[in-house]
């Protein structure tokens, strides 16, 4: 279209267009010297074109100025990837090709690093399509953050995050234990006294209220909002989400704190006689019950990142578990007096936890080192870790939250403080939501938190706008992948290694290989000589002569796989029967 | 009180790990479910053709049609027959005695049948008309019986193997040219189906020979410790070709260095009676005297599959059809089947996310193959008795042979006797 000149224009009447002016760009600087530059090159090419008598002549597209209508890429190649979101997608490190190897394993090692690396590029750039943003608080230049009120706050934002702050008065029923659904919709109250009821706190629809006539010592959501579990005074008892009774797991007895692992559909209870049981609730088993032989457990945690129970004990210990062990995984000692309180973060790299010495720590769970540890006048009776690394400590009435507490920084003041008027028992935070549930003598306050909760949930995984429909799919592609309790371990991925063959393997096919075996002797057999001398007496005598060789032979057997256990103890194996022991010096503050 | 159905924006994702715990081994529940629903849905068995009156000795695919394929017994019957109705076309009575081969012509419109009464016969594909009798269009009568059959890809020349391996032009009632090399006879001949100017036979002196149809002389031979029944070109890499031996064994040769086999592939028990590749070339399916058919890996020693049946009895010839979907067998009794090459495949079409399911669960199974629970399921597959007890007894006989060989050189003088690999064991020579 452009090669219809102008000059067919001017002959009608229509007025001519006034040409507009093109804003000009700021790469146009370097435009104009690459045509500058472009220019001579074009007229040799003409030339040369002239000179060959082609055909075909390509006339290029030229605006009336000499621009080239061909338009450029001003950024030319692909868009760069900040690398602290390519570092986000890292699984692992890369697979460094052994010296010796053959064509083929070189290639497809380049292959699939090839696609690991297009993968994680991928998943980087769809970033940019998150479509929600984390928010946060931020005072006035004098301000402290923890000086602004929730009501202040419940007033500056729109009407439906202003409902997120909200008390219920329930004095009667003794301090409240809670728990929020997995997906964030429904929260679960169950007051010591007995009272247990399960909301919608955001349209405050009560789906069920009850009184269980018992103590309440904790209470759970199950997988779904269909079932939740209860610890009563002597046994745990698991209801529907109306409030029928399903079943008295009398079996469990005595539970005083309990943890719900997703992915292995387990619900871990911890009692008050020592006994860590764990539960499968899709079939309705017992799968491990471990003797702790550590007092009463009153304190527990799970480790979202591998599935391993935190347990806190009175003499300051914190112990790793896992249902495939009778004994600890890890033992490490955290505090001078007793663990009051324990916070594992999502990634499962960093701990926090509180103790009776009034310190709060901070751990780094997987080298199992002490980062930092602050002082706290009155020691934090219950933590909470939110998804994006907030920490709420509750102190009697007071519920403090710190922010950039998981990293090496130490904390110097708090976030936000809130003040209620009743011992907090329970804190938790809202999965998707930027709100505190703290559930104390008085009944149960919801608090703002803005900057606490992940802005962007995966449909696919937990959503909370999901339909019954979107529910039923995902229920049943979630017990389909249900891992078994033999894979819970400190590494999670450790079914993506390779498993070094052990000394016996290899010696099993060196033997193969060569046709017999390197290191055995064949047992001695005495010829039975003629002329009376092989009676039974004359052939143990000849035999007990070479008997001692027998003996080195199995001597330097057991020699060489002592040899072979030092060698391979670095490697770590989640079904070996040694547990490890950290100590962890003592810190002067 | 009617419920408002939550408005949904589509399916918003987040990829981050952190939100994704436990990769691993969800991916590895996912895998080893998907190893189990392939061996639940593994019914590789579709239909058995029935109609011919003495076992069938050789299937041929028809050159341009998917649909059709030809049979020949051995009471010199050929039958042709429509594969999706699985019903006969036609019934030829074309030769006295065995049907020793049939090939069927580049074109698509005529095939060839060899049989016990010395002849060569050309047909039709189409029937004759209501009331016209079956006639060949050509025949041409030989010496000497001939064994097998096969046709030039292009040209219009066949080549028949019996006493000689004789080049045949259509036209003509006398072959253009006429290989031997002192062999008694030979049981198998094939052209090349990429290198269009190639043979290679099977000789009953034990031999595979290579010729070439621009040269006067065959040009090489490699001899094995027993015969060859047939051979197969590999028709994606010009230079392969496997034969199927009666020491139960097939072999994949490079024509370029006969001396050792490239692979060499063991799993049945009774001696192999015929071999065909798929159309991409990575995979073949042997029948063998053990009622069995197997389909292997081009490049692996051992099977991926194995199909058998009770009423299944000595398979005699098998062919991959040429859509790479199906297997058929011809067997003693005298019935052909129709077997899916993919156990597990869904046949049909399938929607969208059916597809992405079973790409997914096939990559899974192949990530995860080498963890022991996952490779013990995919592998396992049923075997009938005698097979199994015969299995047994060959692994037995050459752990014996093994140990055997071992003791002698561990008591003869070190480097007096060579190890010898597998795959330099098998071949006798190599002739130029």
């Amino acid at each position: 279209m452009a090669a219809v000149t102008p000059e067919v224009l001017t002959s009608t009447h229509v007025e001519k267009m006034k040409k507009k002016k093109l804003p000009k760009r700021y790469w146009e600087e370097t435009e104009k010297t690459d045509q500058s530059q472009r220019r001579p090159e074009e007229e040799q090419g003409k030339a040369g074109q002239n000179q060959n008598k082609s055909t075909v002549k390509e006339k290029s597209l030229k605006r009336k100025n000499g621009e080239s209508l061909e338009k450029k890429d001003p950024f030319p190649g692909e868009a760069p990837i900040p690398q602290k979101q390519l570092q986000k997608f890292q699984r692992g490190k890369k697979c460094k090709v052994p010296a010796g190897a053959r064509e083929r394993l070189k290639e497809a090692i380049a292959i699939s690093e090839a696609m690991s690396e297009h993968a994680q590029k991928q998943a980087a750039r769809y970033d940019l399509l998150l479509p929600e943003d984390a928010g946060f608080l931020e005072g006035d230049e004098d301000e402290d953050t923890n000086t602004i009120s929730q009501a202040d706050i419940a007033d500056a934002v729109d009407i439906t995050s202003g409902s997120k702050y909200f008390n219920l008065h329930l004095s009667q029923f003794g301090p409240y234990r809670l728990d929020y659904s997995r997906t964030g919709r429904n929260l679960l109250v169950g007051g010591k006294k007995g009272h247990v009821a399960c909301i919608d706190w955001q349209t405050k629809d009560l789906k069920c209220e009850m009184n269980v006539m018992e103590t309440v010592n904790d209470v759970k959501w199950l997988h779904t909002e269909a079932m939740f579990a209860v610890a009563q005074k002597r046994w745990l008892y698991i209801y529907d989400s109306k409030g029928v009774e399903l079943h008295c797991v009398k079996k469990f007895n005595d539970v005083l704190r309990m943890q719900f692992l997703p992915y292995h559909f387990l619900l871990a209870t911890a009692s008050a006689t020592g006994f860590l049981q764990y539960l499968d609730v899709s079939i309705g088993k017992e799968v491990a019950a471990i003797c702790t032989k550590m007092g009463r457990l009153d304190v527990m945690a799970q480790n979202p990142h591998n599935a391993v129970i935190h347990l806190g004990h009175p003499n300051g210990t914190v112990s790793l578990w896992s249902p495939n062990q009778k004994e600890s995984l890890v033992k490490m000692l955290c505090h001078r007096g007793a663990v009051r309180s324990l916070a594992v973060d999502k990634t499962g790299t960093y701990m926090v936890t509180s103790g009776l010495d009034r310190k709060l720590k901070v751990y780094d769970i997987r080298a199992f080192k002490p980062l930092h540890s602050c002082f706290l006048p009155a020691g934090a009776s219950c933590l909470s870790l939110s998804q994006r690394g907030l920490l709420s400590a509750a102190t009697g009435e007071i519920v403090q939250v710190y922010q950039n507490v998981l990293g090496s920084n130490p904390v110097s003041k708090p976030y936000m403080a809130h003040r209620l008027r009743g011992q907090i028992w329970g804190l938790a935070y809202c999965p998707f939501e930027d709100v505190l549930g703290i559930g104390h003598g008085e009944g149960f306050t919801s608090m703002i938190v803005p900057g606490a909760g992940e802005p962007n949930f995966d449909a696919l995984d937990t959503n909370p706008y999901r339909s019954h429909k979107q529910r039923q799919e995902w229920e049943v592609k979630a017990l389909l992948e249900k891992v078994q309790p033999e894979l819970i371990g400190l590494d999670p991925g450790q079914l993506s290694k390779v498993d070094q063959a052990s000394f016996e393997q290899r010696h099993k096919e060196q033997i193969e290989a060569l046709g017999f075996d390197p290191l055995a002797k064949d047992k001695f057999k005495p010829r039975t000589k003629k002329k009376g001398r092989s009676s039974a007496g004359a052939i143990e005598k000849r035999k007990r002569k070479v008997a001692h060789e027998d003996q080195r032979v199995f001597l330097s057997l057991s020699l060489l796989s002592l040899f072979a256990i030092i060698s391979h103890c670095s490697y770590y194996r989640h079904d070996d029967a040694s547990h490890r022991r950290c100590n962890i010096f003592k810190q002067s503050d | 009180q009617r419920r408002a159905i939550p408005f949904t924006l589509g399916v918003p994702r987040n990829y981050d790990p952190t939100l994704h715990p436990f990769e691993v081994p969800r991916e590895y529940t996912r895998a080893l479910n998907a190893t189990k629903l392939e061996r639940v849905f593994a019914k590789p068995f579709v239909a058995s053709l029935d109609g011919h009156r003495d076992g069938i000795s050789c299937i041929t695919k028809h050159a341009k049609s998917l649909s059709t394929i030809i049979s020949g017994a051995c009471d010199g019957e050929v039958k042709v027959w429509n594969l999706p109705r699985q019903e006969c076309l036609r019934t030829v009575q074309a030769h006295e005695g065995f049907v020793r081969g049939i090939c069927s012509r580049f074109c698509g419109t005529s095939f060839f049948t060899v049989g016990d009464d010395k002849t060569i016969k050309q047909w039709n594909w189409e029937a004759p008309g209501y009331g016209v009798r079956e006639e060949p269009i050509n025949t041409i009568l030989g010496k000497a019986v001939f064994t097998g059959i096969d046709h030039h890809q292009r040209e219009g020349t066949f080549v028949t193997c019996g006493q000689t391996v004789d080049i045949w032009d259509e036209q003509r009632s006398s072959p253009i040219r006429s290989f031997s090399w002192g062999v008694d006879s030979f049981s198998c001949v094939r052209y090349n189906p990429v290198e269009t100017e190639l043979l290679a036979s099977c000789a009953s002196d034990r031999s595979v020979v290579l010729y070439d149809t621009r040269e006067s002389a065959p040009l090489r031979k490699v001899i094995m410790q027993l015969r060859s029944n047939t051979l197969c070109w590999n028709p994606m890499e010009a230079y392969y070709f496997t034969c199927a031996n009666e020491d139960y064994n097939l072999y994949t040769y490079d024509i370029r260095h006969l001396d050792v086999p490239v692979t060499v592939h063991m799993d049945h028990v009774s001696a192999v009676l015929d071999v065909d590749y798929s159309p991409t070339g990575r995979e073949f399916v042997s029948a063998s005297f053990d009622k069995t058919i197997r389909i292997f890996p081009k490049d692996k020693g051992h099977s991926r599959e194995v199909y058998h049946t009770k009423r299944m009895q000595h398979v005699i010839c098998v062919r991959w059809s040429a859509d790479n979907k199906y297997v058929l067998s011809g067997s003693d009794e005298m019935n052909i089947r129709l077997w899916k090459a993919n156990a597990s495949e869904k046949l049909g079409l399938l929607s969208a996310r059916e597809k992405a399911a079973t790409h997914y669960n096939k990559k899974l199974i192949e990530k995860f193959q080498h963890h022991p629970q996952v490779r013990r399921i995919a592998r396992h597959r049923h075997l009938p008795g005698d097979i199994l007890k015969q299995k047994r007894e060959l692994r037995e006989m050459r752990e014996a042979q093994r140990r055997k060989e071992q003791n002698v050189r561990k008591h003869s003088k070190p480097g007096s006797v060579p190890l010898l690999t597998e795959k330099e064991k098998h071949v006798v020579a190599v002739v130029e």
